[in-house]
C-alpha cells in the first residue's frame, strides 16, 4: 500500500529523450540548422555562380540609365537618360493603374451578376450562373490572350479604324478625345472638390436629423443641385474649363487624342471580366448568409424589394462580404502580373522582365519585385483585419 | 336584424333572397404546369419581362454567332491556310478545323518522337485508372488504388516518360515534351506534392513548437502573397544560381518544384481550416488513450479534417489546373503554349486561326475544370447528408 502511494506521488522518471521539453528543443534546433545550412549553400552557390559569370552583385544597377523604352509612361521617362530606378517605378505606375481600374470594373460586373443570380426571375439567374461558371473554369491566361490576339489584333487598322464621336478604336488601340486644362482649371477644380464636399456635408446632417427626428430630407436633390449648379454656373461665367485634344485620321497613323494600349484594354478587359465570376460568387454567398427572415421583415414593414435589399441585406451581407471580397482583389492585384504574356509594361513585364535581361542580376531583381507585391499583400491584409475587428458582431 | 327577443320576427325582416346562382367568376390564373411556371420565374413584374426579353434576345444573338462560327461557316477540310481565307473562298469563314485535325497530336505530345508516342498514351491510360479508382468511391480495394496513385504511378510513369535504358527504353529530353503531356504531368506533380506538403505545413502552422511555426508561416505567408509567376521567375532564374551545377535542374523539373511549392502553401490553408474545424474533444480523447502526437494526427485528427475539406481540396486543384498555364511564360510548351505556337505558324495562319485554337483550349480547360468543380459540389452534399442524419 505505501509503496503504491509512494509510486503515485512522484511520476515516474522519464528516460530523457522521451521528455517532451528535450524533444520539442532538439526538433527545433535540427529544423533551424537545416533551413540555416540551406540558405548558406544557396547564397554560397550563388555567389560563386555570379563570379564566374562576371555579373554584379547589389543595387547599384538602380541608378544606370535603363536605356529601352515603355511603351506606356505615367511620369516622364526617357529612354535615354532614364535610369532603372525610374524604370521602376513607371511599371509599378502601371500595374497600379490597371488593378485600380480593374478592381472598379470588377466589383461593379461582380455585384450586378452575384445579385443577378438570386434574381426570382429563371432566366437572369441561370444566365449569370452560366456566365460565371463559364468565365472561372477557363484560365485567366487564356482569356487574355483571346482578347489581346483574337479580338484586339482583329480589329481593322488604322485606315479602316472604327469611328464613334470622335473616338478612333483599331488594332493599334483606342484613341480617345483627350481633356486639356485651361485656364481656370485649378479654380474649377477647386470648386467642384468644395461642392461635392458640400453635398457629402449635407447628407451626414440629413442623416443625423432623421435619426433624431424622424423627419427626412431630400437628400438625392440637394446633393444633386449642390454638385452640378455651380460647375454650369463657373461654365457660364467663365466658360469650358478644359478643352479636348481631338485625334485626327491621318494617312498612316491617327495623331493626337488619348491613346489607350491594346494591351492595357486586353489585360483590363481580361481581369475585369474574370475576378467579376468569382466576386459574383462572393457576393451572392455573403447575401445568402443574411437569414430569409430579415427579408421576411422588412417586407412585413412594407418596405419594397429594392429598398429591402439597399437598406436591410447588403448591410448585412457585406460584413460577409468583405473579407473575401478583398483577397479577390488581391488575386487581381497579383494577377496582373500577367500583362507579361502580352506585353503590357507592368511591374513584373518591365522589370522581371527587360531590366533582369539586361542586367542580369536575377537575385536582386526577382526579390524587388517579389517585395513589392508582398508589400501590397500584408499591407492590404493587416487593413483587413484591423477592419474585420471593427464589424464584427458585438454579442453580449 | 338586431333584435334577440326571441321571436321570429327576424326571419320576416328579411327583404331579399337571392333565388339564382351567381355568375360563374374565371377560372384563377393557374400557377403550375408551363404555363403558370413562365408566369412565375419570367413574367412576375414588368421589370422581369423587361429582362427576360432582352436576355432571351442576347442568348439568341450568342447562340447564332456561336453556331455560325463553329458549325455553319466553318471550314471542314483543307491542307494548309488557302482554305480558311475569306478572299480565296468568297464567303464569310467561321472555324478552321482542318487547323486542330492537322497540330491535333502537337497538341497532345508536344514535339515528343513519334515511334515513342504510344509510351504517353500508355500514361494516360495508367492516369486515368488511378483517378477513377481514387475518385470512385464504391471501387474495390480503394486503399490499393492509394498505394498504386501515389507511389506505383509516380515511378512507373517517370520511367516511362523520361526512358529507361536498361529495360530497352530510349531517353526522351524534357525539352521534347509538350502538349497536353506537360499539362498533366504538371498538374499531376503538384497535385501529388502539394497535398502532404500541404498537410506538413498546416501541421507546423499550429504547432506549438515556435520555430517551427515560424518558419511554416513565413513560407506560407511569403508564398501567398506574391504571385504565380514571380515564383516560376524565381524557380527557373534563380533556383540554377543556388544550387551546386552537378545538380542543376532542368527547365522542367524547375517549373515543377516552382508550381509544387506555389500549391503547397495554397494546400495548407485549405487543410489548416479543416483542423481548425476539428473539437477539441478529439485531441485529447486522442491524447487520453496515450496516441503520440502523429498517431493522433494519422488515425484521429486528419482523417476527419480531410474529410471535411475535400471539396476545398478539389477548388485548390481546379485553381492549379489553371495555373499550370502560366508555364507558358517561362518557355516551357505546355497544351495552351502549342496552341500559341501552332497559330502563328504561316501554314495555318489566318484571321480565324487563333479563334478557333484558342476555343479548342478553352473547351479542354473548360471540361476538366467543370468535371473537378461538379465532383467538388457533389462530395459536398454528400457530407452534408451524412451531417443531417
Amino acid at each position: 500500500m505505501s509503496i503504491d502511494a509512494a509510486s503515485r506521488s512522484e511520476p515516474a522518471p522519464v528516460a530523457f529523450y522521451n521528455n517532451p521539453k528535450v524533444r520539442s528543443a532538439t526538433y527545433q534546433i535540427a529544423l533551424s540548422a537545416l533551413v540555416g545550412f540551406l540558405v548558406f549553400e544557396a547564397a554560397s552557390n550563388a555567389v560563386h555562380h555570379l563570379e564566374r559569370a562576371h555579373i554584379a552583385s547589389g543595387f547599384g544597377f538602380w541608378n544606370n540609365a535603363a536605356g529601352f523604352d515603355i511603351s506606356q509612361a505615367l511620369i516622364e521617362y526617357n529612354s535615354q537618360v532614364s535610369t532603372y530606378g525610374r524604370a521602376f517605378w513607371v511599371g509599378l505606375l502601371n500595374t497600379l493603374v490597371v488593378a485600380g481600374l480593374g478592381i472598379v470594373f470588377a466589383t461593379v460586373l461582380g455585384f450586378i451578376i452575384g445579385i443577378a443570380r438570386l434574381s426570382t426571375n429563371w432566366l437572369v439567374a441561370h444566365t449569370a450562373g452560366a456566365y460565371v461558371e463559364t468565365i472561372r473554369n477557363i484560365p485567366l491566361l487564356l482569356q487574355l490572350l483571346f482578347w489581346y490576339n483574337a479580338v484586339l489584333k482583329a480589329l481593322p487598322d488604322t485606315r479602316d479604324s472604327y469611328a464613334f464621336g470622335g473616338a478612333f478604336l483599331n488594332n493599334r488601340g483606342l484613341v480617345l478625345p483627350n481633356p486639356i486644362g485651361e485656364t481656370g482649371e485649378g479654380a474649377f477644380v477647386l470648386t467642384a472638390i468644395s461642392c461635392i464636399l458640400a453635398a457629402w456635408l449635407f447628407r451626414v446632417w440629413a442623416k443625423r436629423r432623421q435619426a433624431r427626428t424622424g423627419e427626412q430630407a431630400p437628400v438625392f436633390a440637394v446633393g444633386a443641385a449642390l454638385i452640378i449648379l455651380p460647375a454650369v454656373l463657373f461654365v457660364l461665367l467663365q466658360g469650358l474649363p478644359f478643352s479636348f485634344d481631338m485625334p485626327q485620321r491621318g494617312r498612316f497613323n491617327i495623331t493626337g487624342g488619348l491613346e489607350v494600349l491594346p494591351e492595357f484594354a486586353a489585360l483590363l478587359f481580361g481581369l475585369s471580366i474574370y475576378t467579376a465570376a468569382f466576386i459574383a460568387e462572393v457576393v451572392r454567398a455573403g447575401i445568402l448568409a443574411v437569414s430569409r427572415g430579415q427579408t421576411e421583415a422588412a417586407y412585413a414593414l412594407g418596405l419594397r424589394p429594392r429598398a429591402t435589399l439597399r437598406l436591410i441585406v447588403l448591410p448585412q451581407a457585406m460584413r460577409v462580404i468583405i473579407p473575401p471580397l478583398t483577397s479577390q482583389y488581391l488575386n487581381l492585384t497579383k494577377n496582373s502580373s500577367l500583362a507579361v504574356a502580352i506585353g503590357y509594361p507592368d511591374l513584373v513585364q518591365v522589370f522581371t522582365g527587360t531590366v533582369l535581361n539586361q542586367t542580369g542580376q536575377a537575385v536582386e531583381v526577382v526579390a524587388i519585385t517579389m517585395a513589392v507585391y508582398l508589400t501590397i499583400s500584408l499591407a492590404t491584409s493587416l487593413l483587413m483585419n484591423i477592419y474585420n475587428s471593427q464589424i464584427a458582431l458585438v454579442e453580449k | 336584424m338586431t333584435t334577440m327577443e326571441g321571436d321570429d320576427r327576424g326571419i320576416t325582416d328579411i327583404k331579399f333572397v337571392r333565388a339564382t346562382a351567381i355568375e360563374a367568376r374565371p377560372a384563377p390564373v393557374p400557377m403550375s404546369g408551363a404555363r403558370g411556371w413562365m408566369r412565375a420565374n419570367l413574367l412576375s413584374t414588368p421589370l422581369n419581362i423587361v429582362l427576360t426579353i432582352l436576355i432571351v434576345l442576347l442568348l439568341a444573338w450568342v447562340a447564332d454567332e456561336l453556331a455560325k462560327f463553329l458549325i455553319f461557316n466553318a471550314v471542314w477540310s483543307g491542307t494548309d491556310r488557302n482554305a480558311c481565307l475569306e478572299s480565296i473562298q468568297h464567303r464569310e469563314i467561321g472555324a478552321c478545323w482542318p487547323f486542330v485535325w492537322e497540330r491535333w497530336s502537337y497538341f497532345v505530345y508536344g514535339s515528343y518522337p513519334i515511334p515513342q508516342r504510344w509510351r504517353v498514351d500508355l500514361f494516360f491510360v495508367m492516369l486515368t485508372v488511378g483517378v477513377v479508382w481514387l475518385l470512385w468511391l464504391e471501387a474495390p480495394r480503394r486503399d490499393l488504388g492509394l498505394i498504386y496513385s501515389f507511389i506505383v504511378l509516380p515511378v512507373a510513369s517517370y520511367i516511362l516518360l523520361h526512358g529507361f535504358e536498361l529495360i530497352g527504353m530510349p531517353m526522351v529530353d524534357t525539352v521534347l515534351w509538350g502538349g497536353v503531356l506537360v499539362t498533366v504531368v504538371v498538374a499531376s506533380v503538384g497535385i501529388v506534392l502539394s497535398l502532404p506538403l500541404g498537410i506538413l505545413l498546416a501541421l507546423g502552422r499550429r504547432s506549438r513548437m515556435p520555430t517551427v511555426k515560424l518558419f511554416s508561416v513565413m513560407f506560407i505567408e511569403f508564398v501567398r502573397g506574391v504571385p504565380l509567376i514571380t515564383v516560376l521567375f524565381m524557380a527557373s532564374v534563380m533556383l540554377p544560381l543556388f544550387v551546386p551545377e552537378a545538380l542543376e535542374p532542368d527547365k522542367l523539373l524547375r517549373a515543377l518544384i516552382g508550381i509544387a511549392l506555389f500549391a503547397s502553401a495554397y494546400m495548407a490553408e485549405v487543410v489548416r481550416a479543416g483542423l481548425q474545424a476539428i473539437p477539441k474533444g478529439q485531441f485529447e480523447g486522442a491524447m487520453a488513450v496515450g496516441l503520440g502526437y502523429w498517431q493522433m494526427m494519422r488515425l484521429i485528427i486528419l482523417p476527419q479534417a480531410l474529410k471535411i475539406t475535400i471539396p476545398n481540396i478539389v477548388n485548390t486543384y481546379i485553381g492549379l489546373f489553371k495555373d499550370t498555364t502560366l508555364v507558358f511564360i517561362v518557355g516551357i510548351f505546355d497544351f495552351l503554349r502549342t496552341v500559341e505556337v501552332a497559330r502563328i505558324d504561316p501554314k495555318w495562319a489566318t484571321p480565324v486561326t487563333s479563334t478557333t485554337g484558342y476555343a479548342v483550349a478553352a473547351v479542354f480547360y473548360l471540361v476538366f475544370c467543370y468535371g473537378m468543380s461538379r465532383y467538388a459540389r457533389a462530395m459536398e452534399a454528400r457530407l452534408a447528408k451524412g451531417d443531417s442524419r
